[in-house]
């Protein structure tokens, strides 16, 4: 416990606060300096500054919501309205009238299918562009022109390339806009990782004189796995962030044409309950990616 | 004495803006079976690329090489190469990489017999604990071992080594140099390797091949190395032979390795 380098000045307001010095030491163990204890207070650093932003982010709606935008429903009421889809989150009332997470759900399995889409086509064309130096300058500027268009864009020109399906059509057009505005981040991804391939491993399997069908399997698509998966994770954000544009614009039920909806029939209530469901879900879906991600990073 | 391996006229030559660039010129080099010869040499004086010639890596301009009677065209697992970084593959175990290419070589034998080649070589290299570790979990110098048991484990014609130890710390160089050479005299592969250690060349080698400096680098000096074998390194640094032929190379190095000599004219 004695430090011989206590400065004296913190000894000497130690010991004059009687209590408090005591308390410290106790809690502090070894701490020499009798000083707060700064391993506890991270603690409640992470867990009390964040509900401290959540209150005042509560605290400015309920200012705004009285004050500037009087048609926003404060925090109470949107909970007043919100409490039967969070409480029954599996509820079936109607077509647009769901529990919130059997919204999520249908919103969840039409990303999960246009996502897919969007890794099948994008992994390929990502290891051709890496593999390939000519059908990188072939294709790459065709990439940079299409990779900025929004999803809104994209998805009258889904309906109109399925207009032929009938019912069908709108899913059709949302999986179509969902694939083709996720790809990107996976493509490009890919590409970089093909290219950035150690020589040494290439080495291995031509010494080895690998098939390949084997230099692909057992060397290329390793040695990328690490890229691919930092692209998947970005596509996903991507598909998640399309789903609700898409749904709006196709009026399919889900979180997203849930919210539509509701600002349609001037129901404002559920607006918010939308939007942090999306938020959360989001969220939520991005650190699973981390998570598979970090898996692959030690190869 | 016939040649197993001949290195005829090879030649190397990259085009650069600035016109050819001729790396090696005219490179001429007989091994007989079971020998272990060593190039030694600069820095970028092409070394190397003689070796990965050899290798199969990188292509010839001119020239060529014969190897037990055939003419070598690109990359194969006749030849074994233990490279500088251990080059494995980061996602599979030490035991893995060396399947890999046994899978590649073998692939009639049933698959319990090419596994008994796998743990065979890698116990003889001493990594019988650790052979299903994956190589971030294993040391430079296991990971070199693992580099070493995969390149013997193809029972190749030839081995090919670029300086395979020249990232080691000394201590570990002169343990796997022990394990290189039990195993190359257990199984009498011819070997070429390149390096820039005159001790270690000295230690290994039944002959040591001295290039000069590039660009046309070309075989300057050639030291046959005749301490009895198996060899001892104690043994071999007190040979009353070891300085002179150290001397010999290190003066090689330091003085006729820079010389140009006139193009037609021999040293």
């Amino acid at each position: 416990m004695s430090n011989p380098i206590v400065p004296s000045s913190l000894t000497a307001s130690a010991a004059e606060s009687g209590t408090k010095a005591a308390l410290n030491l106790n809690s502090a163990g070894q701490k020499p300096y009798g000083g707060p204890d700064w391993s506890r207070f991270a603690k409640v650093d992470w867990l009390l500054l964040p509900l401290l932003g959540v209150v005042v982010v509560i605290v400015l709606w309920f200012a705004l919501s009285a004050t500037l935008s009087k048609d926003l429903p404060n925090p109470t009421r949107t909970w007043e309205a919100s409490k039967s889809y969070v409480l029954e989150p599996f509820a079936y009332r109607g077509e647009l009238d769901q529990g919130i997470l059997r919204f999520t759900w249908l919103s969840l399995v039409l990303v999960a299918k246009g996502y897919v889409i969007a890794l099948l086509v994008g992994t390929p064309l990502g290891f051709v562009l890496g593999l390939s130096k000519t059908m990188t300058k072939a294709l790459d500027p065709i990439i940079q022109v299409l990779r900025p268009v929004s999803p809104l864009a994209w998805l009258p020109l889904g309906m109109v390339l399925f207009l032929g399906a009938g019912k069908q059509a709108s899913e059709l057009a949302a999986l179509f806009t969902i694939a083709v505005c996720a790809m990107w981040p996976t493509v490009l991804n890919t590409a970089v990782g093909v290219r950035a391939i150690p020589t040494d491993y290439l080495n291995v399997a031509k010494v080895l004189k690998l098939s390949r069908w084997k230099t692909l399997t057992k060397v290329m698509i390793p040695a990328t796995l690490p890229y691919m998966f930092a692209g998947f994770r970005l596509s996903l954000g991507i598909a998640w962030l399309v789903i609700v544009a898409a749904e709006m614009l196709t009026g399919r039920p889900g979180v997203g044409g849930f919210l539509w909806q509701q600002y349609n029939a001037l129901v404002y209530e559920q607006i918010i309950l939308c939007i942090l469901t999306i938020g959360v879900v989001g969220f939520i879906l991005d650190r699973l990616m981390s998570v598979v991600e970090r898996r692959f990073k030690t190869a | 004495m016939s040649a197993y391996c001949e290195l005829f006229n090879l030649t190397k030559i990259y085009p650069s803006p600035k016109g050819p660039a001729v790396i090696v010129k005219d490179f001429n080099l007989r091994l007989t079976e079971g020998e272990f010869v060593t190039l030694i040499g600069h820095s970028g004086c092409g070394k190397s690329t003689v070796l990965s010639m050899v290798a199969g890596l990188n292509g010839i301009t001119d020239g060529g090489i014969i190897l037990a009677g055939r003419e070598l065209a690109g990359p194969g697992p006749d030849r074994g190469v233990v490279f500088q970084s251990p080059s494995l593959l980061p996602w599979l175990t030490a035991f893995e990489n060396v399947m890999l290419g046994i899978n590649q070589v073998f692939f009639t034998a049933p698959k319990h017999e090419r596994e008994q080649i796998a743990e065979y070589y890698l116990s003889v290299v001493g990594l019988a604990d650790a052979m299903h570790k994956r190589p971030a979990e294993l040391s430079q110098g296991m990971r070199q071992r693992v580099g070493i048991a995969r390149a013997f484990a193809l029972k190749p014609k030839m081995l090919l080594l670029d300086e395979p130890f020249g990232m080691l710390d000394s201590l570990t160089r002169y343990e796997l140099q022990a394990v290189l050479l039990d195993l190359w005299r257990k199984n009498r592969i011819s070997a070429l390797m390149v390096t820039h250690d005159v001790d270690e060349a000295l230690y290994l080698s039944d002959r040591v091949v001295c290039m000069t400096d590039g660009p046309e680098a070309e075989v300057g000096d050639i030291v046959e190395v005749k301490f009895p074998r198996p060899r001892d390194r104690k043994a071999v640094m007190e040979h009353p032979d070891y300085y002179p032929l150290r001397e010999r190379l290190i003066e090689f190095l330091e003085v006729h390795a820079h010389r140009r000599r006139p193009k037609a004219g021999a040293a």
